[in-house]
């Protein structure tokens, strides 16, 4: 049971940091298409909605908001929040590959700190928390 | 207004967190996702209201770091963002009664230090 809730975890984790990433990459990438909208008309994110980026981008979002929210349904907030911080490496790994960004040493440094929080994290026990007393259905 | 700012990014945002995982610990364990289990989850968000609550922390966190970005640098921003992973931990361990041992707070350092890293 123990290895199934963590295999289950490790499996929706990905899931997380991956749509995270790609989803932050492909809005990212059609927001540059669309250009800066900064209005209060809601026009110009309309006109947004029909880059074929910007949908996968929301799309993409919209899985990580559910799967996190599934996780979240199991396991430990402090967990949670460390192990799916591993979706800043992919990003940057993402903006090197294919937006052509440079990644300063420093920066490196930083992803190797983020990575090894995230795998000490990773090797806990996904589910410490009490049951809470109430629970609906 | 930046540190105004700076504060709807940091509140919402950590409070946000911790009030979804209340949501989701009463909405009780996800089996998997097939669809009954994903609509029941999709009911909950509009009706259990620490889910309501959380999800529309999160959007104000969110559109307040928009607009911070938009009146100042991102190395404002960084560090409040970086310390939230160390006060969500604190929550958890207070308000959520998780078991936080030495891993998860050296996990918690080292993504923190790691993020003002990687933002530079």
């Amino acid at each position: 049971m123990d290895r199934f809730l963590r295999h289950k975890t490790l499996v929706v984790s990905l899931v997380v940091i991956a749509s995270n990433a790609f989803g932050n990459y492909t809005l990212t990438r059609g927001m540059r298409d669309v250009g800066s909208t900064v209005s209060i008309s809601p026009l110009p994110y309309i006109h947004a909605m029909l880059d074929p980026w910007v949908v996968a981008g929301v799309v993409l979002l919209a899985i990580w908001l559910i799967t996190r929210l599934a996780l979240l349904s199991w396991a430990d907030l402090s967990y949670v929040i460390m192990v799916t911080s591993t979706a800043y490496v992919l990003s940057a790994v993402l903006a090197k590959v294919f937006l052509g960004e440079r990644i300063s040493l420093i920066r490196w440094t930083g992803i190797v700190l983020i990575s090894l929080g995230a795998f000490i994290v990773a090797r806990t026990f996904p589910s410490t928390a009490p049951e809470p007393e109430e629970t609906e259905e | 207004m930046k540190w105004l700012l700076l504060a709807l990014v940091v509140v919402p945002g950590t409070v946000g967190d911790v009030l979804m995982s209340i949501g989701m610990k009463r909405h009780g364990e996800i089996e998997d996702f097939g669809l009954r289990n994903l609509l029941s989850l999709l009911w909950d968000m509009v009706r259990n209201p620490y889910l309501i609550t959380g999800i529309v922390a999160m959007a104000v966190s969110f559109f307040a770091l928009m607009a911070l970005l938009s009146v100042a640098q991102l190395s404002f921003a960084v560090p409040a963002t970086a310390s939230s992973y160390l006060v969500e931990t604190a929550l958890a361990k207070y308000v959520l009664k998780e078991d936080i041992d030495a891993a998860r707070w050296a996990g918690a350092c080292l993504v923190s230090i790691g993020v003002v890293l990687a933002s530079l």
